[in-house]
């Protein structure tokens, strides 16, 4: 513990502090716990779902009520669920990994922060008040358009957008200035954590498609509220151009879900092999090769659509393409663990998992690839069973791997091993009670979306037992929470690295101080506590030089992480905070009246003024350290 | 204070929102209340819009500009602009044209009907009133009108 | 009766060929990976962190690596093969003959609209939510939708096809066995989606069939049909529904000229008897909430009267 680095990097105490707050562990934390919180919203949703449809002709929910409930689950999950808590990790840990005090730009990541938490609080109030979204999480027009939405229901929808994609899009910059300007020294790309390489990927992959998804969604909401005509096919618009703007960013986000779940993957088998992984470069390749490829997919969402059909024959090649670098991964992943030695812990159970489940959801999705079979399956349970094993087992699997395996970093103790046991075996098995029979549901005919269904179809039993794998699942999220809150209080001490791994993080302290390394460390390898073993190198180990008082930071070079220049970071400050209402009030109004984009903008730019106003303090101090050596 | 405003915006964002699928059926002395509710209500204001195409009364007022049947989208109100005169004037039909449509719709239609003519001319809560439809149309949609005497 | 996996045609033979096809190769890939990595579980486990292996940095792992490249290997042939299978498919799918029958089908929030085109004009004839083909034959289906994006679905029969808005699409199919198909919407259209069902019958006495459609309604013969048929001319059935040969000619409902001839009511939501069609008249939000069609009120008198007309419409 060092006083004067604490006392310069911690965040201010009180209201006013958590108001200001800007490290970036606080606001990874606070991402990953809202994450959750909505995840556990949307899982009730869909619980709820679940009853509805556990029986044929079931009452306890009408079309209305489960239009909404199944647009704003789908929407909740996507977009304030898998996206921010992937960036609520990488926003915690990446630092640690490459050995920096901070992210880029600190303050403009608790703004993200701040605009992630309005908007899904946002859309859940609405549902609340009777008018969430229910155009379904895709939102097709015409249905969402303003002859068939009346009301503001799908201005909701769309605005709920308008606030994710601001955040999204800001995380991804914080990420990708910290990975290629922040790196200690001696951390060249050729020596950066696998971890950290796909969410380099998901960052760029966010900052490519969410912007055809803003044009689409802020097109949508001019044709409603300022009678533009984007999608009106007798002005000239048109209805499909909404789905390829919407896939085009949709297919895409399928794969910023995923790779994060590759990274936490390709992060937690080396550790329980208990050695490096095998094939680092080819898991890169992969990586990179699946970031460029998903944006050569979209179409196969649109199968059954006139899209001519050699088109769509291209479509299904770059589908089934895509299964390849994952296919790399896998068999990388298999060899690590076939030549390592296994420590079977509660992490590395939710990493076998992906082999069941991800792998399933990727054959199925080689069949939805194919243009034939994705005309009969496609808009089926069968997509629904699908998409679940792939998301699921790709990104929420992982993720609770991911969970077991850094809590301890984040909190300093260690969950229950016994009761993460249990509720592993219980969410894999009613993971699977519950979606496996949606694949046979789907050949036998059930319809996505539907709320309801007559008993002379025989679809009855499946769907009661796919409810009953649901419960499953809910007790396996209340054991996670019951384990969660407990381990808080009375969890074992973690201690530095508990799980004897490799990467930097593991360096510091558990819970990492404010300031995250007393001393910096130079990386000379792929696995800087493995080999050489940790401080056995000639010097110089760590950065030294660099002020304390202030808070000041080694830049370095994208490619060899050479140092480049020093630099001072911005101390915590409310405006972020205060800029995100204001924004968030400008795009509410905006859902009521053109005028707020005007009216409310000005408060926006003047607390953003404010925000990056320049302080003579600060400037001093600045110039005293350039002054220095 | 904040439960205030959510119980504001609770009652409002209802009141908009609601699909009243199954309106209770009208009586006549209830008829100030029938259509209370349904002006403020999206979808019934877009029903009443839908119906305004499906029953041709666009044949004769001309997607409220007029034509054959006086203008609906102007100031000028020959038989009155509250509710009831307008219920009255499609149910019991008027001299030169208008023809009664008693027993050939429902009450329900008619008040959503009432309600969405009124939109035409901006009587109804913008955030309520109709956008514009998928077809062919020069002019400004019902949510972007103002009110006019 | 509404299956994937239950072919009564060649297009849905085809894809139910390479869904088997598709499927054994998936399987045996499935299978293969979970007992490598039930292999790479069980090979060596230890209970504490131990040291890392670290020889692996300095060694050339030939064995790993070889294993490796020729799963990958084996995954691009067999990636290729599923891909030119699809392909393969994809042209069978084309290959349907000319069609006997064109049909212009249109979606609607919640209902079908079919209209049996013909050459000459006298034979066009217009149905709803039940679609009868001959057995055998190349059928060709004009899509398009009236309001939102429907999508075309007879799983028996044929892959979906999507009613846009705006454009019009075209699928060919052909049912080999008589039967009763049924197909229900799937792409998501607003508050009823779950009932939007037709039927599809290859139908061994199509003509017969038919030429029973083509006929307009036959003339009430008793006082109480009579007065049944006036009160749907004259009163709120006819402002949106159509009967041939009456003056009712609306066309945002289903045509009901030959209502009793049809096996469902309210696009498949019930079974068509006497009893569910009162049920549906006097209060349609009970059954499909949020359906077009409004409450109809009416005294029991009215109410048998207009039964008992439609009762004749066969």
């Amino acid at each position: 513990m060092n006083p004067v680095l604490e006392n310069t990097w911690r965040d201010p105490p009180g209201l006013l502090g958590a108001l200001s707050a800007i490290d970036h562990k606080t606001i990874g934390k606070r991402y990953l716990v809202t994450a959750f919180a909505f995840f556990a919203g949307a899982g009730i949703l869909a619980a709820l779902m679940r009853l509805q449809l556990a029986r044929p002709e079931n009452t306890l929910i009408g079309p209305d009520l489960y239009n909404q409930l199944f647009t704003t689950h789908g929407t909740v999950m996507m977009f304030l669920f898998a996206v921010p808590v992937m960036q609520g990790m990488a926003i915690y840990l990446v630092p640690l990994m490459v050995g920096a005090r901070s992210v880029a730009f600190p303050r403009m990541n608790a703004f993200a922060y701040w605009v992630y938490l309005f908007g899904g609080l946002f859309i859940f109030t609405c549902l609340a008040l009777d008018f969430g979204p229910d155009a379904g999480w895709f939102s097709y027009v015409p249905l969402a358009g303003p002859q068939y939405t009346p009301g503001k229901r799908a201005d909701v929808w769309a605005q709920m957008i308008t606030f994710t994609e601001l955040s999204g899009l800001l995380a991804a910059v914080v990420v990708i200035a910290t990975v290629f300007k922040l790196r200690t020294p001696g951390m060249t790309l050729a020596r950066l954590p696998l971890f950290v390489w796909a969410m380099l990927a998901t960052a760029f992959m966010i900052l490519f498609a969410m912007p055809s998804v803003m044009v689409a969604s802020t097109a949508l909401i001019l044709d409603r509220l300022v009678s533009t005509h984007f999608f009106n096919p007798a002005e000239g618009g048109d209805a499909l151009l909404w789905q390829h703007l919407f896939w085009f960013f949709g297919h895409p986000e399928v794969y910023f879900i995923f790779i994060p779940g590759l990274a936490f993957m390709s992060s937690i088998i080396p550790t329980f092999s208990r050695r490096p992984i095998f094939g680092y470069p080819a898991i890169v390749m992969s990586l990179t090769a699946t970031a460029f490829l998903s944006f050569g997919l979209w179409v196969h969402h649109m199968f059954a659509t006139h899209i001519p059909e050699l088109g769509k024959s291209f479509f299904t090649a770059a589908s089934m393409l895509i299964a390849l670098p994952t296919a790399i991964q896998i068999f990388c992943w298999i060899a690590t663990m076939w030549t390592g030695r296994l420590r079977l812990a509660v992490p590395m159970l939710y990493m076998l998992a992906f082999f069941f489940i991800l792998v399933l959801g990727g054959l199925t999705g080689l069949m939805v690839a194919s243009v034939p079979l994705d005309l009969q399956l496609h808009d089926t349970y069968f997509v629904v069973a699908h998409l679940h094993y792939v998301l699921i087992g790709g990104a929420v699997f992982p993720l609770f791997g991911a969970w077991h395996y850094w809590f301890p970093k984040i909190t300093g103790r260690m969950m229950s091993e016994r009761l993460g046991k249990w509720q592993f075996w219980l969410f894999f098995v009613g993971f699977n009670v519950t979606f496996y029979p949606m694949h046979h549901l789907g050949l036998r005919g059930m319809p996505r979306r539907v709320y309801t269904y007559t008993d002379e179809m025989g679809w009855g039993p499946l769907n009661l037992l796919a409810t009953a794998g649901a419960v499953v699942i809910a007790v396996s999220m209340v054991l996670f929470v019951i384990d969660v809150v407990t381990s808080l209080r009375r969890g074992a001490l973690a201690g530095d690295n508990p799980w004897g791994a490799g990467t930097l993080e593991w360096a510091t302290a558990s819970p990492p101080p404010s300031y995250n390394f007393d001393r910096q460390p130079i990386v000379r390898a792929r696995d800087p506590l493995w080999e050489p073993p940790f401080g056995l190198v000639p010097e110089p180990t760590h950065i030294v030089g660099l002020a304390e008082r202030t808070r000041e930071a080694l830049v370095t070079t994208v490619q060899d992480a050479i140092p480049d220049h020093r630099l001072v970071f911005p101390n915590p400050t409310p405006w972020p905070f205060v800029s995100a209402v204001a924004v968030s009030i400008m795009f509410l109004g905006s859902i009521f009246t053109p005028w707020a984009i005007v009216w409310g903008g000005i408060p926006v730019a003047l607390f953003v003024t404010l925000w990056f106003w320049p302080k003579r303090e600060e400037t001093d101090q600045a110039i005293a350290i350039e002054k220095r050596p | 204070m904040r439960w205030l405003v959510l119980l504001a915006l609770l009652a409002a964002g209802c009141e908009r929102e609601q699909r009243q699928y199954q309106l209770p059926t009208v009586q006549a002395s209830f008829v100030k209340q029938g259509h209370v509710t349904t002006e403020k209500n999206a979808y019934a204001l877009s029903q009443g819009k839908t119906l305004f195409r499906w029953f041709n009364c666009s044949g004769c007022h001309s997607n409220g500009g007029g034509g054959m049947g006086p203008a609906l989208m102007d100031d000028k109100w020959r038989y009155g602009n509250n509710p009831e005169d307008i219920y009255a004037s499609i149910m019991e039909g008027r001299p030169n044209g208008m023809p009664s449509f008693k027993g050939r719709i429902n009450e329900d239609q008619a008040w959503q009907l009432v309600a969405y003519v009124r939109s035409m001319s901006g009587w109804a809560r913008k955030d309520a009133a109709p956008g514009r439809n998928d077809s062919l149309y020069p002019g400004d949609p019902e949510n972007m009108r103002d009110k006019r005497n | 009766m509404q299956e994937v996996l239950g072919s009564a045609g060649p297009q849905a033979a085809h894809i139910e060929s390479l869904w088997w096809f598709t499927l054994a190769i998936c399987a045996v890939v499935f299978i293969a990976i979970l007992v490598a990595v039930g292999l790479a579980v069980m090979r060596r486990r230890v209970r504490a962190p131990t040291p890392p292996d670290l020889s692996v940095l300095t060694k050339k792992e030939r064995g790993a690596e070889v294993a490796v490249v020729a799963a990958l290997g084996v995954s691009l042939a067999g990636l290729i093969v599923l891909t030119l299978a699809s392909f393969v498919t994809d042209r069978a799918l084309a290959s349907l003959g000319p069609p006997d029958l064109e049909i212009d089908v249109t979606g609607h929030q919640w209902w079908w609209d079919a209209r049996y085109d013909d050459q000459d004009k006298q034979k066009i004839f217009t149905v709803a939510n039940e679609i009868h083909i001959p057995v055998g034959k190349p059928v060709l289906l004009r899509l398009r939708a009236d309001d939102v994006i429907h999508s075309f679905w007879v799983p028996n029969l044929s892959g979906k096809k999507d009613m846009i808005p705006g454009r019009e699409a075209t699928l060919t199919l052909q049912a080999d066995k008589p039967g009763v198909y049924r197909g229900q919407c799937a792409e998501f259209c607003g508050a009823q989606h779950a009932k939007m069902a037709l039927l599809f019958i290859a139908d061994e006495k199509y003509e017969e069939w038919a030429a029973a459609q083509r006929k307009t309604a036959p003339e009430p013969a008793t006082d109480q049909q009579k007065r049944g048929r006036d009160l749907f001319v004259n009163g709120r059935c006819a402002m949106c529904h159509a009967i041939q040969g009456t003056p009712a000619s609306a066309r945002r409902a289903p045509d009901l000229t030959h209502l009793m001839s049809r096996q469902t009511l309210a696009a498949g939501a019930v079974p068509n008897s006497i009893g569910h069609l009162a049920g549906w008249i006097l209060d349609p939000t009970s059954i499909k909430p949020g359906a077009n069609m409004p409450p109809n009120p009416m005294a029991p008198d009215d109410l048998h009267a207009l039964l008992a007309y439609l009762g004749t419409l066969k």
